[in-house]
């Protein structure tokens, strides 16, 4: 391959990360920043306008009480983004520490590793609702669970690039000067751990939407109170046959929330990490 | 080599300890009382009391726990507060459709992510390989029940092929019974297809660097001979793991897929297990399949160790 088209292909990848990055931006920022401006209720009910098929006032049709599905998905975007943005960074902190400790310091690594593989032994989904019901079902609840099956996935990674670090020239080097642990781990080690620790966050923030989404199906997720993509998908369930549209929608906003973490993520692993570019 | 065996054995043990544990403390941190909910509002508070030492719960928890991992040990998993029989019992009437599933699904995943993989990783950086890569994020992006729902709409509500849930009436043939399972194992297999997508391309792409594989070229094997042959032959081995491991997943790992079929599988009876309180169920049902988890991964190290000298330095 010539170097222009090289760079070329390159840039393609790259620009296809830009768009996904972009769009990803602007579901947020709508989620975000819409319900604010607005003075629409997502939550009105108006049972004469009840299952209504897509139209130019219903772009994306109606639900079983009449409710707007576009609002709703706006609506239920800010749960469904903030879930995944909670779950994935306190999993990264977490996981990190976990992982830092027994990459770093050999005697905690078996005990550490071992719990982790415990943990990792159980399917994610199935965990997930095992402690969904134990804690209550509460968005915060959902959090926390989803938190505790995520954290063993970061610790597993960050540990091996700690054992990888640990052992490079730098880190003697420190030693050498008098450098503290604590600053050794914090000042030589930790930055390093960057690439993997972001491409970890984006994904486990796009696993969480889509386990979150599950778990409501399932009945053991979030309230159905609460508007998230997942518990709208629920909601609408039984009346699929009638009115396909109040599954399709939310879930075409879960998969392109999804889809564009994913992209992110892999650009996120390409850019950070040049050695990777050639072989993943 | 001994010693590694040894070493191997002892961590996977404690690591099954350990499930014991969790799964344990798991059932037993939950807020809410079975027995309550089994006798229903009516019942008094000395009902309850009693069927509670009927069932071990009064004791403290230690002991519970002690008792527990003995009764393990000789392969009784306890009662079903609900179902009134065996949780052994209960699971290995739900076997079957699991079992059945997660080995289909698998066949899908491999057929479509090794070929496809392969595929991606010969042809690195073209459009066929950005076009596969592309759809195998695409597959990790779409949450099964979802595709379940679809297909469902698709292909049973509005063509008919297939039934949309369940898996026939007791004692229909064979033939009928993997007729019900067609559209919950296109979801599982497309979807988990593309973690094989992944890990395949990755994999063929590590062993393409490889000197053999110039050697192999340079003495004027065709290409074909040389990917088929040299490539991934190689390549397979980690590729295997992956297929398995992605097997012992599914049987637990279906619980969604199986509820949007409503298929009698080992995941539907946990999900009705959370749903009730059924701590034997439960524990038994999660103990069982992070056990068969941990013993795949330690047959697939072992059966690595006997076939690569490597590794067992």
């Amino acid at each position: 391959m010539n170097p222009l088209t090289a760079l070329l292909k390159r840039l393609f990848h790259r620009r296809v990360v830009l768009i996904a990055a972009l769009l990803l931006l602007s579901i947020a920022a709508l989620a975000l920043i819409f319900p604010l401006l607005s003075d629409v209720d997502p939550n009105a009910i108006a049972v004469l306008d009840r299952l209504r098929a897509p139209s130019a006032a219903h772009w994306a049709g109606t639900d079983e009480l009449g409710r707007d599905l576009a609002m709703r998905i706006v609506w239920g975007g800010r749960y469904s983004i903030l879930i995944g943005v909670a779950t994935a960074c306190l999993s990264v902190i977490a996981g990190t520490v976990l992982g830092l400790l027994a990459g770093f310091f050999r005697r905690l690594d078996a005990p550490i590793m071992r719990v982790v593989d415990a943990m990792m032994s159980f399917p994610d989904i199935l965990l997930g609702i095992s402690l969904v019901s134990i804690l209550g079902a509460s968005l915060w609840n959902v959090v926390l669970a989803l938190v505790i099956v995520y954290t063993p996935r970061v610790a597993r990674v960050v540990r091996a690039s700690t054992l990888v670090i640990r052992e490079l020239l730098f880190v003697d080097a420190a030693r050498a000067i008098g450098v503290g642990t604590p600053r050794i781990l914090y000042a030589h080690i930790l930055p390093n751990l960057m690439s993997p620790v972001l491409v970890q966050l984006t994904f486990i923030f796009a696993y969480a939407i889509l386990a979150e989404a599950g778990l409501s199906f399932l009945g053991v997720g979030v309230p159905p109170e609460i508007p998230t993509w997942g518990t709208m998908i629920a909601s609408s369930l039984q009346y699929a046959d009638q009115a396909f549209w109040t599954i399709v929608f939310p879930g075409v906003a879960i998969i392109l929330t999804a889809l564009c973490l994913q992209i992110v993520g892999d650009g996120v692993r390409d850019l950070l990490d040049p050695k990777l570019r050639e072989t993943t | 080599m001994f010693r590694f065996l040894l070493k191997r054995l002892g961590g996977t043990l404690c690591v099954l300890l350990l499930v014991a544990v969790m799964v344990f403390a798991l059932t037993r941190l939950a807020s809410g009382d079975p027995i309550a909910l089994l006798l229903g509002d009516q019942a008094s508070a000395e009902d309850i009391a009693q069927v509670r030492v009927q069932y071990g719960l009064d004791q403290p928890l230690l002991s519970q726990f002690g008792y527990w991992v003995k009764e393990v040990a000789q392969g009784n998993l306890g009662n079903s507060i609900f179902l009134q029989r065996p949780v052994t019992q209960a699971l290995a009437e739900r076997a079957e459709p699991t079992s059945f599933l997660a080995l289909f699904a698998v066949a899908i995943a491999a057929l479509i992510g090794i070929p496809c993989g392969l595929i991606a990783a010969v042809w690195r950086g073209r459009l066929v390989d950005q076009i596969l890569s592309a759809v195998a994020m695409l597959g990790a992006s779409v949450p099964s029940f979802w595709m379940g729902l679809i297909l469902i709409q698709i292909f049973a509500v509005k063509l008919g092929w297939f039934p949309a849930s369940g898996y026939g009436n007791p004692g229909v043939s064979l033939i009928e019974r993997l007729h019900h399972l067609v559209l919950p194992a296109v979801v599982l297999g497309v979807l988990n297809s593309a973690l094989i997508i992944r890990f395949t391309r990755a994999s063929v792409l590590d062993i393409l660097n490889e000197d053999y594989v110039r050697t192999a070229r340079s003495k004027g094997l065709s290409e074909r001979v040389v990917i088929l042959k040299h490539v991934l032959r190689n390549a397979l081995v980690p590729i295997v793991t992956v297929v398995g491991l992605t097997t012992a997943l599914m049987i637990g790992g279906a619980v969604v897929t199986e509820t949007v079929f409503n298929l009698p599988g080992v995941g539907n009876l946990v999900v009705r297990a959370v749903l009730r309180r059924d701590y034997p169920v439960i524990q038994g049902a999660l103990l069982v399949i992070a056990a068969i988890y941990v013993l795949i991964n330690l047959l697939i190290d072992l059966i690595y160790m006997l076939v690569d000298p490597r590794i067992r330095v």
